[in-house]
């Protein structure tokens, strides 16, 4: 306390952007999937083949669409265990629009607006009641997949019209997938949003500590309110592309779905307790958990194995840096 | 000493199952017929069971979403030592397959205790793992009946005193817990835990290693069950109780165990779990589809939070003395 | 230094050389702190002396690096929390940490209760054994009530219960006072004097001088985690104990003004609440300063979170410069002008885990960004430039603001509030619990922001801060204005009697 006359200068950031960015968390991710690329090229011959690494997509472009809205809501401090629920329910939805003689234009639309409706029940619950929502979530997640139950039992809807594969199927140029195309503009779109708004700045800002943000003026719930509607929204998407790709709909599609989703955000780098994480990571995580997939595919590991990888994964990725740092500190001690 | 046995919540829990009861009874009477109920408690027992395991770790503050897979990796172990050792006596299995879960649970509570990773984290990523390791041990295969030992398959439907023993062992748990939660150290430090982990502390409470014990506790159930939902079905695979975490969450919400933390009780995770088999088991009676169940219970459980949260919700300060009517 | 007392000369506990780091601070520096039974020893020194850590220390949350602790004269090491209660020592914390959904019996015995011959908790005898301990502090509390039900004053009879359970020869009271009303705590100075009188020895913490005059017998003080002096309470005065806390002499002189009040900004009528508040009114001038004084628990919090569309009101109006404006959210009132300081700093005050400038721009980001989007060379800007306004003392801006001293993130949440140019001001508590350096500050930029034509309004229970910062002061009691006071009127006297309900010559509290 003895220069209190003086004011010391501070500076804006003690680390410059390249600094911030090695240490960080996604050049970490980066540095795994590239080894995983890598230990993949030796080990099959099939896997640098434009073709087979196109198809190695579909893995993970659906479940990023969702994940990508689920890391806003998760550093906002909320998840939406439904999602695949929603899925199934939108696809059940668009199922019986084509009963109806719905075509693809009404069935996108019906998909989407399913999707939103999901998320504001959802975002009901949560926001309006104050319940939360991971107990909201496990319960609509019975609920959305038991009404597709309700309506399809053990029978499933197909004959979607030749259009609608567009989604799922298509092709825009070459190797380059429909599906990967809204992957990547979508991924552009919540970049941008969560990163440099004002709207993401206040996701943030709520995930640290949601009292302090009401208190600072900002509008918690309403913000909360349109987290629920984008992973609903982006559920729907999701849905109109797995139901254009398979071609069909039961109500036991994208069955667990939610818990690949979950940990692709988590492996991106998002704290699970809110407040931290970045899309950048999001997409990182969806490249590494495909790659690991195709791989471990080439080398007829079958899926269910491939789950322990991912399950490790997901375990290993938080277990590690900690075990590092304790180990750090005991030599310090 | 006005000790309350039977808190609010459970009463109105009870309630609704007894007039859920009453309304199949007026149209179907044998619904309601012992036999038919014993049948019920029959069914509902494994839920039972995993439902007070879940409870004691989500009092704790955390929650087990690797129960299921534990149980059918138990029970898959235990399903394919019978085949091997078909002469290994049940108690010995019984052991095992509890080990075997505890274990489990035991890895569970070790990253949540000494890693501090979060516990749905943990869960979600061992609930994968058990059920790649059941792949891989089994080759994907199927145990059938006809391989299992007539002991194995039939222990748990050997009936005493007109129950089978699946549900004395449901009823022998419920009775364990009872004591267990209310009278022991350790059931009262559970609540302390959630209730108030910073506080736990200062009263010499080890807030890790309470939740550790919660998470090896539930292996341990879910290992009993895994044995059981086995031998009951005759049959082991990798898909087994394939999603049976959610509903055993779901009973415990529905029984009014907070997901917070601190707050439940035995009465209200059987009670929800109750609730859940008498609904489960009514549909086919009543003629609607089973298909209506995984709607129903999703319904329960967003009614059953709301209706708990609206009971427990914030009321301001009393500063007026003219407000100051109650407390 | 040390002068033994006639009464017990050897200490039951004593801390020597005790030394704790923490990853780049150094947290105590070889302190030493002597607990005397059947005496009060009061631990004195400002935020961040070390006195928390030194209860962790004492109750086995930490270890010392170094130093030895001695209990009658052996030195022990108290590696767990059960250590500390094996050796007798017990805490009261500030915020009587106990469990809600247990029983008070329960509440009192968890951890060591009666067991039976099967290992089971015995009921009977927890709740026996629990009644005689109410009894003998005189709780008139059912052992079988839910904590949940009481009121805090009730749950410090249980905590003290608590303390008396374990046999403690040692109870730490840390801050025991912080949420009590006045009579409640004439009703826990009582229950410190029998303890003392059953040869116990206590640590009592407190911020406020009028109590550790009152009822300790010796002190001991801490500066920036050293030991800086001890010896018997009736052998110092309030001013040397300053001198010994701060390092220097401190004649807190509040800063000087000239008052320019212009015309009404902020209009409040009528404001109601179900159990809160009651028929509150008042009316704010340009450049007031107005204090709201009252004791702990008098509503004051409560109106002010309610005017800042926090809670809802059942009634009320707020006019701004005489036009009616509806406040729903706290979004509404920054956008109408009117912006809140809170006392919960940590929870309510700072977005911990931000870093300083966006916690600065937070409220502004409609001003700083473009269309919606941000700009980080404007927030930057924004942020520098009320940052050096309030003297703000950081690494960079870019830190984030849970790694700043309490006074420091005080500085940033007002800094914040500033960033939106509001027309009034609402400092709840602002001095409580920073240094006496940031106090002064904060004085000082309050006169300046009333000089340059904002409104203030200011809670506070320090009365000297009251009366030497408002130009009038409401005093609140049991949820209603009890008085409004200016001029003359303003004096310690007026203010307590009006705070406390008593109309005749106030018991001489206040020093």
């Amino acid at each position: 306390m003895t220069d209190t006359a003086s004011q010391r200068y501070i500076p804006n950031r003690l680390h410059s952007r390249a600094h911030r960015t090695i240490r960080s968390w996604e050049a970490l991710l980066l540095a795994v999937a590239i080894a995983i690329f890598i230990v993949n090229s030796f080990a099959s011959p099939y896997f640098l083949n434009a073709w087979n690494l196109s198809d190695a997509t579909f893995n993970f472009t659906e479940k990023a669409m969702i994940a990508f809205a689920m890391a806003m809501l998760i550093i906002a401090g909320e998840i939406d265990l439904s999602v695949a629920s929603i899925i199934a329910l939108a696809s059940t939805a668009m199922g019986l629009a084509l009963q109806y003689g719905a075509g693809t234009p009404e069935l996108v639309v019906i998909g989407l607006t399913v999707g939103l409706l999901c998320g504001a029940f959802n975002a009901v619950f949560v926001t309006v009641l104050g319940l939360p929502s991971i107990v909201v979530t496990i319960g609509t997640m019975s609920l959305f997949r038991g009404i597709s139950y309700i309506i399809l039992g053990d029978d499933a809807f197909r004959g979607y019209p030749a259009s609608f594969s567009w989604f799922g199927q298509g092709y825009i140029y070459w190797v380059f997938t429909v599906e990967m195309l809204l992957f990547v503009i979508i991924a552009v779109v919540y970049g941008v949003v969560l990163h440099k708004t004002n709207f993401g700045r206040a996701v943030y800002a709520i995930g640290n500590n949601p009292t302090g943000a009401l208190f600072s003026g900002i509008r918690v719930q309403r913000v909360k309110f349109i987290l629920f509607l984008l992973t609903g929204l982006m559920s729907g998407v999701a849905a109109v592309c797995l139901t254009s790709r398979l071609g069909s709909t039961r109500p036991s599609i994208a069955t667990g779905m939610e818990l690949e989703v979950v940990t692709m955000v988590v492996l991106g780098g998002v704290n699970i307790l809110g407040g931290s994480g970045s899309i950048p990571g999001v997409v990182i995580a969806a490249f590494v958990m495909g790659l690991v997939t195709f791989g471990l595919g080439l080398l007829n590991v079958p899926g269910i194995v491939m789950s322990i990888f991912i399950g490790l994964l997901l375990i290993g990725v938080i277990a590690l840096p900690r075990l590092w740092t304790m180990a750090v500190r005991r030599r310090k001690a | 000493m006005p000790f309350k046995l039977i808190p609010m919540r459970e009463t109105i829990l009870a309630g609704a199952i007894v007039v859920l009861l009453a309304l199949i009874a007026s149209r179907f009477p044998g619904f309601v017929a012992p036999s038919n109920l014993a049948n019920v408690f029959n069914d509902t027992a494994p839920l039972i069971i995993l439902a007070l395991g879940q409870m004691v770790v989500i009092l704790t503050r955390c929650i087990d979403l690797s129960v299921a897979a534990n149980l059918a990796l138990s029970g898959m172990a235990v399903a394919m030592l019978n085949v091997a050792m078909p002469g290994l006596p049940i108690p010995i299995i019984i052991a095992i397959a509890v080990m075997l879960g505890a274990a489990m649970g035991a890895i569970n509570g070790i990253l949540v205790w000494k890693l501090s990773i979060p516990p749905i984290v943990v869960t979600l990523g061992t609930m994968t793992i058990f059920r790649g390791i059941i792949f891989l041990i089994s080759d994907g295969k199927w145990v059938n009946s006809h391989e299992m030992s007539a002991a194995f398959t039939g222990f748990s439907r050997t009936e005493i005193l007109g129950l089978p023993v699946l549900s004395w062992i449901a009823i022998a748990t419920i009775a364990v817990f009872g004591v267990m939660m209310s009278r022991t150290p350790l059931g009262r430090s559970v609540f302390a835990v959630g209730g108030n982990p910073h506080a736990a502390v200062y009263t010499g409470i080890n807030v890790g290693k309470t939740q550790f014990l919660a998470f090896v506790i539930s292996g341990a159930l879910a290992g009993l069950t895994g044995y059981l939902w086995v031998a009951r079905y005759a049959v082991a695979y990798v898909d087994i109780a394939g999603g049976f975490e959610l509903e055993v969450v779901a009973a415990c919400v529905i029984g009014g165990i907070s997901i917070a933390g601190g707050v439940g009780s035995v009465g209200g995770a059987v009670l929800g779990a109750i609730f859940l088999g008498v609904v489960k088991n009514a549909l086919p009676v009543v003629n609607i589809s089973p298909f209506w169940q995984l709607a129903i219970s999703g319904s329960a459980i967003l009614i059953a939070v709301a209706f708990n949260a609206k009971g427990g919700g914030k009321k301001g300060r009393i500063i007026l003395k003219t407000a100051e009517v109650s407390s | 230094m040390t002068q033994r007392p006639a009464l017990a000369n050897v200490p039951v506990v004593s801390l020597d050389e005790i030394t704790k780091t923490f990853p780049g601070v150094k947290a105590l520096d070889q302190v030493k702190l002597d607990l005397y039974p059947g005496q009060v020893t009061a631990l004195v020194g400002e935020n961040g002396a070390g006195k928390s850590t030194t209860v962790k220390i004492l109750t086995g949350i930490y270890q010392p690096n170094g130093g030895t602790i001695r209990i009658n004269g052996e030195p022990v090491t108290l590696n767990t929390p059960d250590d500390a209660s094996a050796a007798g020592i017990t805490a009261i914390h500030q915020e009587t940490v106990l469990f809600d959904e247990l029983s008070v019996a329960e509440n009192i015995y968890i951890g060591h209760a009666p067991r039976t011959r099967w290992g089971l908790i015995d009921r009977a005898e927890m709740h026996r054994a629990a009644r005689l301990l109410l009894d003998e502090i005189g709780a008139p509390l059912s052992t079988s009530a839910q904590l949940r039900d009481l009121g805090i004053a009730s749950k410090h009879l249980v905590a003290i219960a608590r303390a008396l359970s374990v046999d403690a020869r040692v109870v730490i009271m840390d801050e025991p006072t912080a949420a009590l009303s006045h009579k409640e705590i004439e009703e826990l100075y009582e229950l410190v004097e029998k303890l003392k009188s059953q040869g116990k020895a206590i640590l009592f913490i407190s911020h406020k001088f009028d109590e550790i005059f009152r009822i300790a017998d010796r002190y001991t003080v801490f500066r920036d985690g050293a030991f800086v002096g001890d010896g018997r309470i009736a052998d110092i005065d309030e001013d040397g104990l300053v001198k010994m806390m701060v390092g220097r002499s401190v004649d807190h002189i509040f800063p000087e003004r000239d008052p320019v009040v212009g015309e009404d900004v902020l209009q409040v009528v009528g404001y109601e609440h179900p159990t809160e508040f009651a028929d509150i009114g008042f009316t704010l001038k340009r450049g007031e300063i107005l204090g709201f004084y009252g004791l702990v628990g008098a509503g004051r919090s409560e109106f002010m979170q309610s005017l800042f569309g926090i809670t809802k009101p059942s009634k009320g109006v707020t006019k701004i410069n005489g036009k009616i404006r509806i406040i729903r959210s706290p979004a509404d009132a920054v956008g109408n002008g009117i912006v809140y300081v809170p006392e919960d700093r940590g929870k309510q005050g700072a977005v911990i885990g931000l870093p300083i400038f966006q916690n600065i721009t937070l409220p502004s980001l409609g001003r700083t960004s473009r269309s919606g989007f941000l700009q980080l060379a404007e927030e930057f800007k924004l942020a520098r430039q009320y940052a050096e306004r309030l003297d703000l003392r950081a690494a960079s801006l870019d830190q984030d603001v849970g790694n700043l001293s309490g006074g420091n993130q005080q500085k940033v949440v007002i800094a914040k509030w500033l960033a939106t140019q509001p027309q009034v001001i609402i400092l709840d508590e602002p001095t409580k619990g920073i240094d006496i350096g940031s106090k002064a500050a904060v004085h000082e930029f309050m006169v300046e922001l009333a000089s340059q034509g904002l409104s203030v309004i200011m809670v506070s229970s320090e009365i000297p801060e009251v009366i030497g910062m408002s130009d009038r002061v409401i005093v609140m009691r049991d949820g209603r204005i009890a008085a409004e006071v200016s001029g003359d009127d303003l004096t310690p006297e007026t203010l307590v009697r009006h705070a406390a309900g008593i109309t005749a010559a106030p018991q001489p509290q206040e020093a």
